[in-house]
């Protein structure tokens, strides 16, 4: 937002003070919720809000991607996975004891493989569990983008990348514990992982993240980069013929995608407690879009609220009514993606434009995606 | 040798069943640019009516006679597929041209909801569709190299359905209407072509293809709800591969899927071979971005 608002900055100032002082507001109410929530829910329902929040994450990482770049990626359980189970290494390490882990040990391995070394030291492993996603996004990123494989065909890709990952780490059991994952930890710093006082702490350093994911991504979708992606959502040739290298920005925007989903599977596997192939397989990447698609694409906030209201619903009817539910997740892809391209962000802005049509549509010009990814 | 020629034929076996049913992907997916991920339940709803039918002869035709039922499945598992496909286009798919990633969302959608449905009517476990008694068995060639009747004929069935594709988009009219709407679909328009029943009919005429798929399976081994998702991307893949718009294409697509798949798997093991054929076709996609036979276009966005 450098030169450009220049243009209408009387015309913007009013329409800022109010919405910006009404956002604000909500923001701030959200956070102080969030921070008050221990003091109301039970351990196990916190513990679950924590687990929707890291899901939040993902979807944040999400929404830069495909509501504001255009870019569907049916590939982010990877990264999630990726993510998630660098953390349980370092998890398992420390748990073993300097003994090999178990699982491996049942596979026939003598010693500890390379790989798994360096994640002894916790710095290490989260390091790695940001990067390493975000450097495979990065790579798939190079190798598509550059050559325009994009839209539908990087979707596919991205989808053939979870099947192969997926049978990859159920392949390899010794290295990578097969179906069942890596489970069985204890500690994280010292501390016990099961006791409700880490429990809490680590709810917090959840939000925290949580936060700071989406201040990163309010900063980078208000800059020039994130005008860019805007762009190039809306018309990519242009954006080319302008001067811009798409390639670049969708890659750049791609490995931060993919890095944040990384963080959120760090911070699952510490509530979680395990995490498995199964986790980061075809389906839960495609819930990961329709949290955002609920949520409202091209609109930071509602990704956030679509991520933890589809898994609030999911947690309280999917035990009791499983077939049910799944009968229901499938109708709401079909009506999302029908009746409402803009999720519930954009259904709440409707409703607030009803009684204020001025505000609507300059609301609609600033957030709403007008041109659906094509 | 013998372990040559039956990897070849594995791997041709392999490239027969993803061509079927990349066969109907690639007209959806080349005429209308709808990703339909429900194309895998199509496949699961050919099968099941495979299982009907055979469950029909079972209860009502004398057991003489059970060995035709097959005959009798494929044209029934096309028809029904074929219907669900009508429906599907009529009720959802027109709401989402021109959006293909909507499309995709859309359509993974509908296909959780036929798993689902499948899943209340038939149960969740496999069932079994008993092949009929001419397809036990197999071809001895080469010695001691046994090539089993089933996957003859679902080489065979392939070849059929090739052939009649051809012929229905190459040599009827109909077929050189839906080529004149997939070109451009405005001029077609100007010239009195109904795209809407266009678009319907080639819709109904792939899903009706992964309904044939669905039967075709039914010969592997027993089929259950969640049957179509296990080849759907396999199949994509093939598409993108092959490129969209042409036929041989997707036969080439095949090919090159099926047996590098088989050839990988059995250099390594089967979950390094996945990797390496992803790998492979990355790295194709590298050359010709736009898979082996592109169609011509002079438009920027297509």
């Amino acid at each position: 937002m450098r030169s450009s608002a220049k243009g209408g900055v009387g015309m913007q100032l009013r329409t800022w003070t109010s919405r910006r002082l009404w956002l604000l507001a909500v923001y701030a109410a959200s956070a102080a919720v969030l921070f008050c929530a221990p003091l109301m829910l039970s351990d196990f329902r916190l513990n679950l809000l924590a687990k929707f929040l890291a899901y939040a994450i993902v979807a944040l990482g999400l929404d830069l991607i495909w509501g504001y770049t255009g870019i569907l990626s049916l590939g982010h359980g990877v990264f999630f996975g990726l993510g998630g189970y660098a953390m349980a290494m370092y998890l398992k390490l420390a748990a073993s004891g300097g003994r090999l882990p178990d699982f491996m040990d049942w596979s026939g391995l003598t010693v500890l493989p390379w790989f798994w070394k360096p994640f002894e030291s916790i710095g290490f492993a989260i390091a790695a569990g940001i990067l390493l996603p975000a450097l495979l996004a990065l790579i798939l990123g190079y190798v598509t983008f550059r050559n325009r494989i994009r839209g539908v065909y990087f979707t596919i890709l991205t989808q053939a990348l979870v099947i192969i990952t997926t049978t990859l780490f159920v392949g390899q059991q010794a290295y990578t514990g097969g179906t069942n994952g890596v489970t069985g930890y204890s500690k994280l710093f010292g501390y016990s992982l099961a006791s409700p006082e880490t429990k809490r702490w680590l709810y917090f350093v959840t939000v925290g993240v949580l936060i700071g994911a989406f201040l990163l991504c309010r900063f980078l979708v208000k800059s020039r980069f994130g005008k860019v992606l805007r762009a190039i959502r809306d018309g990519e040739n242009r954006v080319r013929f302008i001067g811009y290298n798409p390639a670049i920005y969708q890659m750049v925007a791609f490995a931060i995608s993919a890095g944040l989903a990384g963080l959120a599977g760090m911070l699952f596997v510490l509530h979680v407690g395990i995490i498995s192939p199964s986790m980061m397989g075809i389906v839960p990447s495609i819930e990961m879009v329709l949290w955002v698609a609920i949520g409202g694409r091209g609109t930071l906030g509602g990704a956030v609220l679509g991520a933890v209201l589809l898994n609030s619903a999911k947690s309280t009817f999917s035990e009791s009514y499983p077939d049910m539910w799944t009968l229901f997740l499938g109708a709401l892809f079909v009506v999302v993606v029908v009746f409402l391209p803009k999720g519930a962000a954009g259904l709440i802005g409707q409703l607030r434009g009803i009684g204020r049509r001025k505000g609507r549509e300059s609301d609609e010009r600033t957030s709403g995606v007008r041109n659906p990814a094509v | 040798m013998d372990v040559v020629v039956l990897q070849l034929f594995n791997g041709i076996s392999v490239s027969s069943i993803l061509l079927l049913i990349a066969l109907g992907l690639s007209i959806t997916f080349g005429l209308m640019k709808v990703i339909n991920m429900a194309h895998g339940e199509l496949i699961m709803i050919g099968a099941y009516t495979a299982y009907v039918v055979q469950n029909l002869f079972t209860s009502y035709m004398p057991a003489s006679l059970f060995g035709w039922y097959f005959v009798l499945a494929i044209p029934a598992s096309f028809i029904v597929a074929f219907l669900f496909g009508l429906v599907l286009e009529m009720g959802l798919i027109r709401f989402l041209y021109g959006r293909p990633l909507d499309s995709l969302l859309a359509t993974w959608g509908v296909g959780l909801m036929l798993q689902q449905i499948a899943r209340s009517i038939f149960g969740a476990p496999n069932v079994g569709v008993t092949s009929p008694e001419w397809l036990n068995g197999g071809m001895t060639v080469l010695g001691d190299v046994v090539l089993p009747y089933k996957r003859l004929f679902i080489l065979g069935l392939v070849l059929v359905c090739l052939f009649l594709m051809y012929v229905y988009i190459y040599r009827s009219h109909s077929g050189r209407r839906m080529r004149a709407v997939m070109q451009n679909r405005e001029m077609a328009a100007c010239l009195g072509i109904s795209t809407r029943r266009v678009d319907a009919v080639t819709f109904a005429i792939g899903s009706g293809i992964a309904g044939i798929a669905g039967c075709a399976l039914t010969l592997i081994g027993p089929i259950g709800p969640s049957i179509g998702t296990y080849y759907i991307v396999d199949a994509f893949m093939v598409v993108v591969l092959g490129g969209v718009g042409k036929l041989v294409g997707t036969v080439f697509g095949a090919v090159g899927i099926g047996l590098s798949n088989t050839l990988f798997e059995y250099w390594t093991t089967a979950s390094l071979g996945k990797v390496l054929v992803f790998l492979c076709i990355v790295a194709f996609l590298q050359w010709k971005p736009s898979g082996l036979v592109a169609m011509r276009s002079r438009s920027l966005d297509n």
